[in-house]
């Protein structure tokens, strides 16, 4: 809760992880500032999941150190995962809704645990967060098996700021949206950003998010971070694989208008 | 600095002025709700009202909407409301809540208790109806998948049928032949115990032969395989129903029912005889060995008796039964399978309800025939 404590909210260093015989991550360090949108890009199977779901404390990692608001990762996990739980919000690539629970039940469980509030606030906050990410109230009786992919990304994003989090974690947000959706979703993003000062670490694939949204973009390729900085930055660097990505057929569509 | 948060208010004639401080935050949300509640239940009717914020220290949506909904409540209360010495790091985070939760909830008027049970009856009722089409209509589905591969033999899944096989007929052989054969002993066991007393522990023999040959080898096994492959059919075809391949299968110009049920049944149907056979084996062989150890027996009279005892008929009798109660579990096992809808929760409840519908209907089953044999004189 204290502010200025630590001004780096997740720091990484040198972080390996593997499967089996294969090494994904190979001495990764990352730092992700307080209050900042950082966005991740890599190649597909890159692991960019596989970081983020190791930062969360849901893969082991073998060797390194992570560091969540200045509090080690090994000893907030010990702690127990409720406590830290409550700092963080997840959008997990596929939404992870509890499939037996409507929409607002899925946003009011992590409160529900937490919070030890009467039912008729639960509903009033479930409500509003649901219509903070766009949603109707009507849309809140739906089972998840009964929404579009659209609305299962913004109830997975109002589940994840149901607590009102200090970092949130979206893996890939935007992907599955038309552009007006995912443009819409961008701007949610940065307006929830701007409001609630939160940190957001984002998986994306999608440049006009890192264009539009992430005040810094990190690069992964080959198990490591290989650039990092504003957008600008990565427009400039001469890694092979940024430029290839950067300046790829698809990317240089759009790169005069970045500017 | 900080403590928790404080909420109070103060009387200035016509004008009642609210004063919130502190951290205004999630983790605080418990003493939040209840000091909002508290202050502003207290709180008199005055001509307007003023929410002070110049000492929120941290503030997040919970606190925000505490706050909007003093505002509201004061609005509703016909007092002119103003906000003061809102921080403007707040500012938007507050406008963004004072849009939210706007419409009225829609009332969810509680019915009746009585009419609530009679509904509940009725749909009972007619969901019975369903079952039996739902029913009716994999079997109907089945038949055709049938015919369509008798007029196209090559058609057939024969490495998915063969595979089904493995799985609930060899692999189920080691589990139905113990429980079988310790049935058996049982059934010996208590038949001599009782029998005895009439000095009639001979009879034991027959009434292991006919009792087991005819009605329990086979009900036992029916049920067996029914909680152990039928609930495996209904939990592989509900996910992949969960998991839209189905579908997917559909739109690749496939019958599910040809690809996935007809296999998975016919698998089912040959095993099941050959299961029951062997569970009758095994509890002839437990209660020979009760009849031996416990009776004292021996094999070769156990052997010549039950000679006496028994005719093919008998055999025939559970035998022919057998594939039947197969037809019957493959059936509810895949209807209920495409039943699942989208939440585990459906999944859990179709797997249950598949085990309880088979199960009851192979007794069921079990009953007409015992009637239709009596009557045929088998
Ligand atoms: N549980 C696991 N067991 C074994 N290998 C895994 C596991 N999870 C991920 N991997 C492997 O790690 C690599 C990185 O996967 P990851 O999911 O992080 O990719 P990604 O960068 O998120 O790709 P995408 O953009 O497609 O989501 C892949 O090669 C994947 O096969
Ligand atoms: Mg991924």
């Amino acid at each position: 809760m204290d502010a200025s404590a630590a001004p780096t909210a997740i720091q990484v260093r040198d972080l390996v992880v593997g499967f089996g015989q294969r090494t994904v991550l190979d001495h990764l360090s990352l730092d992700v500032h307080r209050g900042e949108i950082l966005g991740l890009v890599g190649a597909s199977g890159g692991g960019k999941s596989v970081l983020l779901r190791t930062i969360i404390g849901l893969i082991p990692k073998r060797e390194g150190s992570i560091k969540i608001m200045g509090m080690e990762l090994d000893q907030a996990m010990l702690q127990g995962t409720q406590a830290i739980g409550r700092r963080w919000g997840i959008l997990f690539q596929q939404g992870a809704l509890f499939s037996s629970l409507t929409a607002r039940q899925n946003v009011q469980f992590p409160m529900r645990e937490n919070l030890g509030i009467s039912e008729s606030l639960l509903d009033e906050l479930a409500t509003a967060k649901l219509e903070m990410v766009g949603l109707s109230r009507d849309d809140g009786d739906k089972f998840p098996s009964e929404l579009s992919g659209g609305m299962t990304k913004r109830v997975a994003l109002a589940r994840a700021l149901a607590l009102d989090p200090e970092i949130v974690f979206l893996d890939e947000p935007t992907s599955g949206l038309d552009p007006i959706s995912a443009g819409d979703f961008d701007a949610l993003i940065r307006t929830l950003h701007q409001t609630l000062g939160l940190t957001v670490f984002m998986v994306t694939h999608d440049l006009d998010s890192l264009h539009t949204v992430c005040d810094r973009v990190a690069a992964l390729a080959d198990g490591k971070i290989v650039a990092v900085g504003p957008m600008t930055n990565l427009l400039a660097s001469t890694h092979p694989w940024v430029k290839s990505y950067f300046h790829g057929d698809r990317a240089r569509v759009r790169a005069p208008s970045a500017n | 600095m900080s403590g928790g948060p404080l909420f109070s208010f103060a009387i200035s004639g016509e004008r009642v002025e609210f004063v919130a401080t502190g951290p205004w935050i999630a983790a605080h949300a418990e003493a939040l709700e209840l000091l909002v509640s508290d202050v502003t239940s207290k709180a008199p009717a005055a001509r307007s009202a003023a929410v002070n914020l110049s000492g929120i220290e941290q503030l997040d949506t919970l606190g925000a909407w505490l706050l909007e909904r003093v505002i509201r409540v004061c609005k509703e209360r016909g007092q002119e409301t103003v906000v003061v010495g809102l921080s403007p790091r707040f500012c938007s985070l507050f406008d963004t809540v004072h849009e939210l939760n706007r419409d009225p909830p829609a009332s969810h008027a509680k019915p009746n208790r009585l009419i609530a049970v009679l509904e509940g009856v009725g749909r009972a009722t007619a969901d019975l109806r369903v079952d039996l089409l739902a029913f009716l209509d994999m079997f109907g589905a089945i038949s055709m998948a049938i015919l369509r591969v008798l007029s196209r033999p090559r058609s057939f899944r024969l490495t998915s049928a063969v595979h089904h096989l493995y799985r609930v007929g060899w692999q189920a052989v080691p589990i139905i032949a113990l429980i079988t054969f310790l049935i058996g002993g049982i059934i010996a066991q208590q038949g001599i115990f009782h029998f005895r007393k009439f000095g009639a522990d001979a009879y034991v023999v027959d009434m292991v032969g006919i009792l087991v040959l005819r009605e329990i080898g086979v009900l036992i096994v029916s049920i067996m395989v029914a909680g152990r492959s039928g609930s495996a059919y209904t939990a592989e075809l509900g996910s992949m129903k969960m998991r839209e391949e189905i579908d997917a299968l559909r739109t690749m110009g496939f019958d599910p029912v040809e690809v996935l049920i007809l296999p998975r049944v016919l698998a089912l149907i040959i095993a099941l005889p050959i299961l029951a056979f062997l569970g009758s084996m095994a509890a002839l062989y437990g209660g020979g060995l009760v009849a031996w150890l416990y009776g004292g027996m021996s094999p070769d009279i156990f052997l010549a008796r039950l000679r006496e005892a028994i005719s093919v008929t008998h055999f025939e009798v559970g035998m022919i039964k057998a594939p039947f109660m197969a037809l019957v579990i493959g059936i509810v096992a895949c209807s209920e399978g495409l039943r699942v809808k989208g939440s585990a929760e459906s999944l859990g409840l179709q797997t249950t309800t598949s085990v309880v519908k088979s199960i009851f209907l192979v007794i069921v089953l079990d009953g007409v025939f015992a009637i239709f044999f009596a009557s045929i004189g088998m």
